[in-house]
């Protein structure tokens, strides 16, 4: 954009008839821009002063209100800027640039004729800056109806605000510039050269100027004053004084050369005829009602398509469709697609609501404003529907009140019971790691359920592994943002058996990314891991640190006294009565975790239902250790074909799994 | 006359001024013409008496540029107002498109605009023209003079408009009432286009 030339100001213009309605409506669009005659467009002949009423509307636009953004520029210039944008990929900034203005002065517009591309991006700048109550103002050396191949919506735009031109300034007005630019420069010249100057019939005011500098120049080496007929043969040479010739003569004479011009051909006698009506550009309107006219008459439909491009642009709408339908001449069902569009465009409208409603955030997406194009918004909005749904919460079943605190336990509790104080800012991630079996799920779940019960929406607890297979379905189902915005609109996300991304580089990717989202944004990181961090390969360094960064916190395999709790509890849940020695026996038990020993004495309570016994410290020692005799014939030729001390581990876990004991003993048979 | 052609994309128009001798109709299209720009004017072409009075008839094209993609064409003739001219003003009324009917308001006048007007008719339905679906507007011309010297508008719309067709005051020789009368007569044209009653090529 340009600097306003200082010197081009209200005060510096010289007013007269030829420019007062064009100053007029210039000092009233300055004083309140966007309000008055929006937009404003100047048109005269070249040196008639359009560029300096311009750059002193932007003058005086900014001594009203200092803070108003004021951009002046030529056609050329604003061509030039449109074109650096598309190149750099930058339209819409361009767009916003302009839009943004407060008031928009834009010079020699004529020049768009040649500018066929630039129609559609001044008419969409000229809608924006209207809509939002902001100036434009536009000048050039012809009316709107005479640029070639304007945009009949260009022309119409103009012709709703105000067009107004200037023309030569008169007799008066020429002495006058004359006068006070030769005050200026220190060179005053007597009234009768100046006057001289002024019949002339120089017919713009830069000619004029530049008479005068000859004037000075001449002055200046010349001793005598300069008299009129000096100034005359000075500045006219032979080819002012033909132009001197065919100036119009004054109104006697062109009476006289009516009444001689009855045989003459009629165009000369018109030519020599002063306009009598104002410089009101007749013709011009003539052109722009006749263009309104034809376009609703001749063709409806344009009319039609017209008004349907206008309405939707305003809605914020693409109008590509329609603006192609606009170009051809004579398409077969121009009201068809038409109609379509439009059920379309309010199909949008429904879809930007419900997205609205569904994601917010996610509103406002360019792929619902596109009629042209309904599958990108229908399958926009499915993924918006996708990403609404809520991501796997934790187990209701795990609460952190039901974990047993041992010593070897006590420090992840503790870490955890601050995590649920105080989510996202002490320990962020908190990362347990423990062995198959040591409760790492069930704390981590039991963290999931605090959070969500001290008032955190969308708390996400899942196993690693189904993070994968969501992120896999989302992959296949070209879903991949819906499904991550799923995740990033959750509050907390605790991650369950993250050893299972090693190897696994897109999960590793997109858990990155959110981890970072949510690290930035003070939202919980939880992570269970079955390998120590230190021993996790295939997982990128730059995830691994991360993790490494918060608190990592091991759940260690359970102690005596926390496998005695373990039993104690599972025995109470039978009766109130529990066997000292029993528990003791099964609390001594080898088991390297919670579940081991859980599962101990799920058997020992098993094998007595069967039996219909309470359960015994010689009843457990002789299934466990196969020392004791069989009480049934059956069950005993089963449970020897078990392992004494509880059977693999794989076995344990799938009796754990197993809803219902009796599916269980019948699953370990096999 | 073929006046639109949606294939080439054109618009030919051709609108006959018509109204008695000296009532003003050479002068509208002289107006027109010093008020269009240079590149958008044909010739004007003129053949007058010595009495400064229309011989032959005038005839203005002017080239309207494109016009919502069409290349608009408007061809203004005038008919000699003299009674004598007949045929000449036969001539010219030939496939007219539109016509505006300029009577002089003098109330001296009255009767020569009422013979005009009645020639008007009887000459378009010697073409087999309804003059009903023809599009005509009128002028009321001279608006200007003293009042006492003329009928105003109302009083001309009486005596002469019986079809309430649209009328329009004016001073032609300063222009006033000169473009609303060719907008006027223009846009009934093109009305008539969508209604389908003129051919289009």
């Amino acid at each position: 954009m340009t600097e306003l030339s200082a010197v081009h100001r209200f005060d510096t213009l010289v007013v007269g008839a030829a420019n007062r309605t064009a100053v007029t409506a210039a000092r009233a669009v300055a004083e309140t821009p966007g309000s008055v005659y929006n937009p404003l467009f100047i048109y005269s002949r070249p040196g008639l002063g359009k560029t300096h009423l311009l750059v002193a509307i932007g003058h005086a636009v900014r001594a009203v209100n200092p803070a108003a953004s004021v951009a002046y520029l030529t056609l050329d210039e604003f061509v030039e800027d449109y074109h650096s944008a598309v190149a750099s990929g930058v339209v819409e900034a361009f767009r916003q640039r302009y839009a943004a203005q407060d008031v928009l002065l834009l010079d020699d517009v004529q020049l768009l004729g040649r500018r066929l591309e630039m129609h559609e991006e001044l008419l969409r700048t000229i809608d924006a800056l209207q809509a939002a109550g902001r100036q434009i103002v536009l000048t050039s050396d012809r009316p709107p109806a005479e640029i070639e191949s304007l945009d009949e919506r260009l022309l119409r735009r103009v012709a709703g605000g105000l067009v107004i031109d200037i023309s030569r300034p008169d007799f008066e007005t020429q002495v006058a510039i004359l006068r006070r630019k030769a005050e200026e420069r220190g060179a005053p010249f007597g009234t009768d050269v100046l006057e001289a100057v002024a019949t002339l019939g120089i017919e713009s005011v830069r000619e004029l100027i530049g008479a005068l500098n000859r004037l000075i120049a001449f002055q200046a080496v010349s001793e005598a004053p300069l008299d009129p007929h000096q100034a005359r043969v000075l500045i006219g040479g032979p080819e002012v004084l033909a132009h001197v010739r065919a100036v119009p003569p004054p109104a006697e004479a062109t009476e006289a050369a009516d009444k001689a011009s009855a045989t003459a051909p009629i165009d000369h006698a018109l030519a020599s005829k002063p306009a009598v009506v104002a410089s009101r550009d007749e013709f011009g309107d003539f052109l722009s009602e006749l263009a309104s006219t034809l376009a609703q008459q001749v063709e409806p439909w344009r009319t039609r398509v017209g008004e349907a491009i206008l309405r939707w642009e305003g809605e914020g709408f693409r109008t590509t469709v329609l603006n192609r339908l606009l170009e051809q001449d004579d398409p077969s069902d121009a009201d068809g697609l038409l109609i379509q569009y439009e059920a379309d465009a309010e199909r949008l409208l429904e879809l930007q609501r419900e997205v609205a409603d569904l994601a917010p955030d996610m509103a406002g997406s360019p792929a619902l404003t596109d009629p042209g194009n309904m599958a990108a918004a229908e399958a926009y909005l499915h993924r918006v529907r996708e990403s609404a749904e809520p991501p796997p919460a934790p187990s209701p079943a795990w609460k952190l009140g039901e974990l047993i605190e041992g010593p070897g336990n006590r420090m992840a509790y503790r870490a955890v019971a601050t995590v649920v104080a105080e989510p996202g800012t002490r320990y962020n991630p908190i990362v347990i790691v423990g062995g198959p079996g040591v409760g790492k799920t069930h704390l981590l779940h039991g963290l999931g359920n605090a959070l969500a019960e001290a008032g955190l929406p969308r708390v996400a607890c899942l196993p690693a592994h189904e993070f994968t297979q969501e992120l896999i379905e989302a992959i296949d189902r070209d879903a991949v943002i819906g499904w991550r915005n799923r995740y990033r609109r959750c509050s907390a996300l605790l991650l369950d058996d993250v050893h299972a991304i090693a190897g696994r580089e897109r999960t590793q990717e997109e858990l990155f990314l959110l981890f970072n989202i949510f690290a930035e944004s003070g939202r919980q990181l939880a992570f269970t891991s079955a390998v120590p961090l230190a021993e996790l390969s295939g997982v990128e360094p730059r995830l691994l640190t991360r993790l490494e960064g918060g608190l990592v916190v091991e759940l260690p395999a359970p102690d005596r006294d926390l496998r005695l709790q373990v039993v104690e509890r599972l025995l109470a849940a039978r009766g109130p009565e529990i066997d000292a020695e029993l528990s003791g026996y099964l609390a001594s038990r080898p088991a390297d975790s919670v579940r081991t020993a859980q599962g101990l004495v799920q058997r020992v309570l098993l094998a007595a239902d069967a039996q219909r016994v309470e359960p015994t410290v010689a009843m457990a020692r002789e299934l466990l250790e196969g020392t004791g005799r069989p009480v049934r014939r059956a069950a005993a030729s089963r449970s020897a074909s078990l392992p004494a001390t509880g059977g693999p581990r794989s076995r344990e876990k799938m009796a754990w799994h197993w809803p219902d004991l009796a599916d269980c003993v019948i699953e370990e048979w096999r | 006359m073929s006046l639109v052609n949606f294939a080439a994309r054109e618009i030919t128009c051709k609108i006959v001024y018509y109204g008695p001798g000296r009532s003003g109709k050479t002068t509208n299209l002289q107006y027109i013409f010093g008020r269009v720009p240079e590149p958008r004017r044909g010739r004007m072409v003129s053949l007058a008496t010595h009495g400064d009075r229309t011989l032959f008839f005038d005839f203005l094209p002017l080239d309207l540029g494109s016009i919502s993609g069409f290349q608009t064409r408007f061809q203004l003739y005038t008919v000699p107002g003299q009674s004598y001219y007949n045929a000449t003003r036969r001539l010219v009324l030939q496939g007219a498109d539109g016509v505006v009917f300029v009577a002089d308001s003098q109330a001296r006048r009255f009767e020569e605009n009422l013979e005009s007007l009645q020639n008007l008719h009887e000459n378009l339905l010697g073409q087999g023209v309804d003059v009903r679906q023809l599009p005509v507007v009128f002028q009321y011309n001279k608006q200007d003079l003293p009042s006492e010297l003329v009928l105003d508008r109302p009083a001309l719309d009486d005596a002469l408009n019986f079809r309430a067709v649209p009328s329009f005051g004016a001073d032609a020789l300063h222009g006033a009432g000169v473009f609303e009368t060719l907008k006027g007569v223009s846009e009934l044209v093109l009305r008539r286009l969508s209604a389908g009653g003129v051919a289009a090529g």
